[in-house]
């Protein structure tokens, strides 16, 4: 009985959690994606070691360490403190922005030259070219890598749990504490993972079909660059849902 | 801004008793990775679908599924029919299990790249299987991956303080017991700028070494 309400009151809410977070910090990610990526690009010398220093910091940086520093570290260092969940996709957010903006950069500088020339000599401003030509291009490229980090994403929720956030892996830990029985709560919040994982790579795959016909491309065409940089991951366009490339 | 460099003196012992945790659980953690990862990789390939059907099923369940919530589940689960561990071994078999399922698919990547040619001339030699493997496939696949495998490595290192959430005490473990104790948080930055000061040079290496292989083949 008493698991019985522990479920109800902690673990389907947690449920909710873990999608509220993922989409905050996945909000994040692509706006730092963005910004840091385009930046990576600028003809500014002085820009592009400040955007390579912040992706080479956040890259190097473990979520989990960052997460505690968030927590811990900085209301004593600058005396204000944190809400747990916003520090946990703060944390997120930029982690997963770092490893986001190389995919950027990647992919805009897989846009071919000639078509940055013909914005130049149709007089288009920088930001002109960025929104009217070189990202609509570039954005089909992106999707794959970016769905591959957006599961890494959701994976990486779960280590909210570990600052208080009472996300649905937090809620399993009380289940498990309360009614003393871990395979079933720990084998559903695996599951629940996994259906998660597979509706977002669906939701992905649709939103690469928009944006390939977007750019009047019906077939899924890649560029060799965009290969390149990805090796592995699920360019290879057998596998139904291949991640990884976090590390990259 | 409070910064005590005395707490960071005392902190220093249990920082190198973590940082020797963090990297026996790295380079354990990386070898079943890479030796577990093969099999996974050269099981998708296998000539029969019951081999290749329940393997692939794993590998992406595996990766698709939280780290932590799978460290959970080999430290509170197994034990009840299994052997129970320690927290640093099931740590290890954690990292080391999660990661192979990436490898795999960086071996498969490489293996997809050695030519058709060469598995018809291990054929046309009528090399036996094993040796076509030994001697021809994997040298040529392997060599090309090791980049890419390197990366894994790295991003191992940054999902390691996953596993002092289950007890055991490698650098953030450490870093969690000392402020506990103390009540100090000095600690946790020492323990963000060794990430940083491990993983930046290593990056650099991998780096080199993927100008390196690609200049040679």
């Amino acid at each position: 009985m008493m698991t019985e309400g522990m479920f109800d009151n902690y673990f389907l809410p947690g449920i909710w959690i873990t999608i509220q977070v993922t989409l905050y910090s996945a909000v994040l990610a692509a706006v730092v994606a963005f910004t840091v990526g385009t930046l990576r690009t600028s003809r500014l010398w002085i820009v592009r070691f400040l955007a390579g220093t912040y992706f080479e910091i956040f890259r190097g940086m473990s979520s989990l360490v960052l997460m505690f520093w968030l927590v811990f570290s900085l209301p004593l260092l600058l005396e204000w403190r944190l809400v747990p969940m916003f520090a946990g996709v703060l944390a997120l957010g930029l982690t997963y922005g770092a490893y986001g903006s190389e995919v950027v950069r990647g992919a805009l500088a897989a846009v071919p030259e000639g078509q940055r020339e013909a914005g130049v000599a149709l007089s288009f401003t920088r930001w002109q070219r960025l929104r009217r030509i070189e990202i609509p291009q570039a954005l089909p490229e992106m999707i794959p890598p970016f769905n591959n980090l957006l599961i890494e994403l959701l994976k990486g929720t779960a280590l909210v749990s570990v600052i208080t956030v009472a996300d649905m892996t937090y809620a399993g830990n009380l289940v498990r504490l309360g009614s003393n029985e871990s395979a079933p709560i720990y084998t559903l919040l695996l599951v629940l993972y996994f259906a998660l994982a597979f509706t977002l790579t669906r939701g992905m795959r649709v939103i690469e079909r928009k944006a390939n016909a977007n750019v009047g491309r019906p077939q899924q065409r890649r560029g060799l660059l965009a290969k390149l940089s990805l090796r592995e991951s699920a360019n290879e366009g057998s596998g139904a849902l291949t991640t990884g490339g976090a590390a990259k | 801004m409070n910064w005590d460099w005395e707490i960071v003196n005392d902190f220093m012992p249990s920082f190198w008793d973590g940082v020797l945790v963090t990297l026996q659980a790295l380079v354990l953690g990386s070898l079943i990775a890479f030796g577990l990862g093969l099999v996974w990789a050269m099981a998708q390939r296998a000539p029969f679908a019951w081999v290749r059907w329940p393997v692939t099923a794993l590998t992406e369940f595996v990766r698709n599924t939280p780290l932590l919530v799978q460290l959970f589940f080999l430290y509170y689960v197994v034990p009840e029919w299994g052997p129970s561990m320690s927290a640093l071994t099931t740590g290890i078999i954690g990292l080391g299990l999660h990661y192979s399922t990436y490898t795999a698919e960086v071996y498969r990547a490489g293996i997809d790249g050695v030519p058709v040619g060469q598995w018809e001339a291990a054929t046309a030699l009528s090399l036996p299987r094993v040796r076509t493997w030994v001697a021809v496939i994997l040298p040529q696949a392997i060599r090309r991956v090791v980049p890419a495998l390197g990366n894994y490595v790295i991003a191992m290192l940054k999902d390691s303080p996953m596993i002092a959430v289950i007890g055991a005490m490698e650098m953030l473990g450490e870093a969690e017991n000392f402020s506990n104790t103390t009540f100090t948080t000095e600690a946790y930055t020492i323990v963000g700028i060794a990430f940083l000061v491990i993983a930046y040079p290593a990056s650099l290496l991998i780096r080199v070494l993927e100008r390196r292989l690609a200049l040679t083949s």
